[in-house]
């Protein structure tokens, strides 16, 4: 019995060695181990022995037993190791290949350029206001302080509905209708379209967008101006950006100014972008004219304000280097693509 | 305005490099469009005498003169110019030498020409003869003598020939273009820019001299002036006897051309030269042409004409203020002189003319007549009256100068009521508290007298009275601006507002920002087209000839039919940005649009229009259909909060194809239906009319009735504990049968544990009988309390089966 069950171990181990599937093992085990299985066979065959040769025998069984059952296990984890790793080869992927594109959409740079401006100041508590687009004479001239005889009053500049409305010129519309509206102190911000009689070229445009920036309480200073701009154009332009406040004139302000910012391309040493000056102008401004505040109900002894008239194409433009502002309003979807 | 620096230094003394000149004057408020030098870029350019002039033995347009040029021996210099003569003094490019150019008939080329000795026509020419172009002056500052031919330099040289001739001449200079606001028309002259300087600077502003020597007449023997109209503040006349008509001196010539304007003849240059020094245009009249030496100013009668100086004949009427003389017209004040008055060769006595009109109607009348001058623009722009006699005065003193003329004793001056500044009251600690700076009042009244103002009072008030010439500074705020910048801006502080406010946003801003993002999330492209419309864009659109979308705001002074109303819709917007990409060769496009739509106010016709936001999508391209545009509408609605909507179709919307165009409904708070918009396939005929050659959706939702409907609350659920199980049912329907309805009837039966029902499959073909369809749902069934038993199940749905058999007809299909 003794040599029956070296043979089976020996036999084990020999057609294991030899076995290359999973499925041939398997076969073994049942061959050897199996209800119908050698090992059992001669388990089975125990009954006609004395109880010291069943002990002796079956000691050596399990011995056995264990031991191609160790055998097996290993080998199997073998194949199971080779199969796994064949099918991570036979399953290699070109990951070079592209993706599936997932489509997505993008804003317009001229409301991304509204709404950088904005969030800017929406974290300092700045309201976004707005006005019409077809505005009064009134609130579009007269009640800006605006002399009778201003050529932008002029039907060569600005497009009129009759006599006494017009598509506004600029966000500074909005002007009085928000001293009208809104309760004092506040700060805000109006975004919208404005249209003059320009003929199209690559840097006029008959409709544009401004963004009017007002603020009005009371100890507001020129020096506010200065401050609440100088951060916009670090914010816009970056960080190391200056700027410069130059005198200027316009009815509804007084001071009025222009603000340069340093040339973002160069730095402020002079290049193509800021045609060798260092400044690109930016915007114009001021401290709101009393009059402008007079015309809106507002107690100009306690109160005083600024106000701030932007070109969101130009800022656009400048921030992109767009070279033509028709481009804006064409839009070609390869245009648009590009201001993700 | 053009500033010559040099001339600028007559006045002022300039003491700074000229960039730092520029920069600082930038910062006080005279803002420079550019800054030019001149008279440079030549070398070896001489002054020479023409000494022989001779006919080229080959050329008949060529002639070779002997040009001194302070050598031995004279220069050959062959010259094809006509209007040099021998004795003549003009600049000679030698041998070897270079000049800025252009070349005559030739291109400017960068860094100049270069000038050598050669032949032409066989005879050696050893240079050139200059003409100013080729210097480098632009033809239309070149003196008229000189124009288009060889520059003759007035005065006599002979002790400088063979000098340099930009150094002789002291031709270098730069001119400063100064953007003047229409607020300082004082800095349109050379003294108001002065001004500026001194008070930049801390220098001393010097006046002209104008001080005439007595003489034996009076100018009242010869003229007297009589003003009958409001529209003339001040007329100020002189006589000026004995004129001798003759080149200016070339310190003269100079100064006009640095300031862009052509030397004509010393009286004409001396007009200018003091227009140019003061603001104050001027005008000669030759005496004998004055009738009855009376000059009456006055309004026109209306339907008079008259001849102005550039021969054209002018209907006059009786706004336009006209100088007369005792019988006839003789000019249009403030714009322009007559051809019966204009100085002749042979004239002796001139009347100089310095008056001063009303802007507003100089103005009026240029514009009636088409017609603006010099000096009917500075007339606009307003001129002190008081600048008159010194003017006056001035041209006098030149005249004295010059040697060309005796100007005799005093003027007719008629002034009314004289101009006089307005005191105005600033307070230190206002304008402090506008700047937001602690500038002591001694330093603002030094800013105030650098600037030729005085000052009085004490304490916080200062009484400040500006020369008449600053007629910009009516009231308080006006001098904040003063200290400003003399101060200079950017010395002023930097700080933020400290002004408590919350944000708050317009109607619609969120919603608008919260539909693009939802857009742009689906692959949509932003555009933004022109708020503007016309007839012709709604025809090719295919909107009928009466609908409202034609109620249109029309601008009374469009640029052209593309500016001629306001958009009533954003539709046609679209078809042309589809149309344009379309013919671009881009493949596909999906592009949204939300802007103002405008109409006209049909219940006021004089108050502002309505406006309102619209919304459109369009889009073409393999991956685009119907229910692909339909499915990105139902999306973004729902994101927006519109939770019920329902597609009706609609056949008679011409934008689209009368079998693919449904309105988008839904119902408001009362159960009333409101359509929010109208989608479809774009009408064949209008894709092609937009050069749309492919199948292609748009949309068009009225964006402020979605915000009005919207309800974006949010009330939690719990996930559902129980599974749900579904049934699957393919049906026969006639092929009229719409899914809608099919779904709408389900729904209505109410079956509380049906949870969702499902189109999956549409077909027709084989197998199913002509003018029907199959339609395969799939239904959901789910019970929140329990786990449904299939018979639960089976038994609803099988309700659903048999209301779908009895009311529709349907059969199921095996």
């Amino acid at each position: 019995m003794q040599e029956k069950l070296e043979k089976v171990l020996a036999e084990a181990k020999e057609q294991l060695s030899k076995a290359t599937s999973i499925a041939e093992t398997e076969e073994i085990r049942v061959r050897v181990l199996g209800k119908k299985g050698k090992l059992t066979e001669i388990l089975r065959g125990m009954g006609k022995l004395s109880p010291e040769e069943k002990k002796e025998l079956g000691m050596s069984a399990n011995k056995v037993k264990s031991e191609v059952g160790d055998l097996l296990s290993s080998k199997m984890d073998a194949l199971k190791a080779q199969a796994k790793e064949a099918k991570f080869n036979r399953e290699k992927i070109d990951v070079t290949e592209p993706g599936r594109p997932v489509i997505y959409g993008v804003e317009h740079p001229i409301t991304q350029t509204i709404n950088e401006v904005v969030d800017i100041f929406k974290s300092m508590g700045y309201s976004v206001y707005e006005s019409p687009d077809v505005d009064s004479v009134y609130n579009t001239f007269d009640a800006l302080n605006s002399p009778e005889d201003h050529p932008a009053r002029d039907m060569t500049d600005t497009f009129y509905v009759n006599d006494n409305t017009v598509l506004r010129p600029h966000t500074s519309s909005a002007e009085v209708r928000a001293e009208k509206e809104l309760a004092t102190p506040y700060k805000i911000l109006i975004p919208g379209r404005c249209y003059r009689c320009d003929t199209p070229d690559a840097t006029h445009s008959h409709t544009f967008h401004q963004i009017e920036m007002m603020v009005i309480g009371e100890g507001i200073t020129m020096a506010d101006l200065k401050g609440s701009l100088d951060l916009m154009a670090k914010k816009l332009f970056g960080p190391k950006t200056r700027t410069k406040f130059r005198p200027h004139h316009f009815p509804f302000t007084e001071p009025s100014a222009e603000m340069d910012v340093s040339c973002f391309k160069c730095g402020g040493t002079g290049c193509p972008v800021c045609k060798g000056s260092g400044w690109i102008e930016i915007l114009g401004c001021g401290m709101t004219h009393p009059h402008v505040h007079k015309a809106g109900g507002i107690d100009t002894e306690k109160y005083t304000g600024f106000a701030v008239g932007m070109g969101v194409e130009r800022i656009a433009m400048l921030k992109y280097g767009i070279d033509d502002i028709r481009l804006l309003y064409e839009n070609d979807m390869r245009f648009i693509n590009q201001f993700k | 305005m053009l500033v010559s620096v040099e001339w600028l230094k007559d006045y002022v003394d300039i003491n700074v490099p000229v960039q730092e000149f520029c920069d600082r004057m930038i910062m006080s408020g005279s803002n420079i469009e550019t800054c030019t030098e001149i008279g440079t870029g030549m070398s070896n350019v001489k002054l020479g005498r023409i000494d022989k002039i001779e006919k080229h033995p080959d050329a008949d347009k060529l002639v070779v003169c002997a040009i001194n040029v302070g050598g031995d021996e004279p220069l050959q210099i062959v010259t094809g110019a006509d209007n040099i003569y021998v004795g003549a003094y003009v600049p000679v490019a030698v041998h070897n030498s270079r000049v800025p150019g252009p070349l005559h008939g030739q291109p400017k080329v960068e860094g100049g020409v270069k000038i050598t000795k050669g032949k032409l026509r066989g005879v050696v020419s050893e240079g050139m003869l200059c003409g100013p172009q080729e210097l480098g002056f632009d033809d239309k500052v070149a003196p008229f003598v000189s124009k288009d031919g060889i520059w003759l330099i007035p005065g006599n040289w002979d002790d400088h020939l063979g000098e340099d001739f930009d150094k002789v001449l002291e031709l270098e200079d730069n001119v400063v273009d100064f953007e003047i606001t229409p607020n300082r028309p004082d800095c349109l002259a050379m003294i108001g820019m002065a001004r500026e300087a001194a008070a930049t600077f801390g220098e001393k502003l010097r006046y002209p001299d104008t001080e005439c020597q007595k003489t034996d007449e009076e100018a009242s023997d010869y003229i007297s002036v009589e003003v009958r109209s409001e529209f003339c503040k001040r007329y100020t006349a002189r006589i000026i006897k004995d004129v001798k008509i003759e080149q200016s001196p070339w310190w003269l010539q100079k100064r006009l051309m640095a300031a862009g304007m052509r030397p004509i003849n010393n009286m004409v240059d001396i007009t200018n030269f003091v227009m140019l020094e003061y603001g104050q245009p001027l005008h000669a009249f030759d005496i004998n042409s004055i009738a009855g030496h009376h000059i009456i100013v006055d309004v026109a009668k209306a339907g008079d004409t008259f001849t102005s100086l550039d021969e054209v004949e002018r209907k006059l009427d009786d706004k336009m203020l006209m100088i007369n003389d005792a019988e006839k017209p003789v000019a249009i004040a403030g714009v322009m002189g007559g051809l019966n008055s204009e100085i002749q060769d042979d004239t002796n006595t001139v009347v100089i003319e310095s008056a001063n009109f009303l802007g507003s109607n100089v103005r009026a009348t240029s514009k009636r007549l088409g017609l603006r001058t010099e000096a009917s623009g500075r007339y606009e722009k307003g001129i002190d009256p008081n600048l008159c006699e010194a003017a006056a005065d001035r041209v006098c003193k030149l005249v004295e100068m010059l040697g060309c003329g005796k100007v005799l004793n005093g003027s007719v001056d008629v002034y009314p009521s004289p101009e006089k500044a307005p005191t105005v009251m600033a307070r230190v600690s206002r304008i402090n508290k506008v700047l937001g700076t602690d500038i002591p009042r001694e330093q603002m009244e030094g800013y105030f007298r650098s600037l030729e103002m005085e000052v009085t009072g004490e304490g916080d008030e200062m009484y400040v009275t500006p020369p008449t010439i600053r007629q910009d500074l009516p009231e308080e705020v006006d001098y904040v601006e003063e200290v400003a910048r003399m101060y200079g801006y950017d010395n002023l502080p930097m700080t933020l507002p400290e002004c408590e406010s919350r944000p708050a946003f317009p109607k619609n801003w969120n919603m608008r920002e919260l539909a693009r993002q939802t857009l742009c999330g689906m692959g949509a492209n932003e555009i933004q087209t022109f708020s503007f419309s016309n007839g012709k864009i709604l025809d090719m659109s295919g909107i009928d000839e009466d609908s409202w979308e034609r109620n249109f705001v029309e601008i009374i002074n469009p640029m052209g039919e593309d500016t001629a109303s306001l958009r009533t819709i954003l539709t046609p917007g679209m078809l042309e940005v589809l149309g344009r990409n379309f013919s671009r060769n881009i493949e596909s496009v999906r592009a949204y649009e939300i802007g103002k739509t405008f109409m006209k106010n049909l219940i006021d016709p004089k108050g502002l229009p309505d406006e309102s936001y619209d919304l459109t999508i369009g889009c073409y391209g393999e991956n685009e259909d119907f229910y692909s545009l339909k499915g990105m509408v139902c999306t973004l609605l729902d994101r927006l909060g519109i939770r019920e909507l329902k597609f009706v179709a609609e056949s008679e919307y011409g934008v689209y194809h009368p079998g693919r165009c449904a309105r988008v409904v839904t119902s408001d708070t009362n159960g009333q239906e409101v359509e929010l918009g109208i989608m479809g396939e774009v009408h064949p005929d209008v894709a092609e009319n937009f050069g749309i050659d492919t199948r292609a959706y748009c949309c068009e939702l009225f964006f402020d009735l979605i915000d009005e409907l919207s309800d974006r609350e949010v009330q939690y659920h719990q996930p559902p504990k129980y599974p749900s199980t579904s049934r699957d049912m393919a049906l026969i329907v006639d092929e009229d049968l719409e899914i809608g309805e099919i779904e709408a009837q389900v729904n209505a039966m109410g079956i509380g544990i049906l949870r969702d029902i499902k189109l999956f499959d549409v077909y027709r073909g084989e197998q199913v009988e002509q003018g029907k369809k199959s339609v395969a749902f799939s239904l959901t069934y789910r019970d929140d309390e329990k786990t449904l038993t299939d018979e639960e199940t089976d038994e609803a749905h099988n309700s659903v089966v048999e209301m779908l058999k009895e009311k529709f007809g349907a059969t199921l299909r095996d």
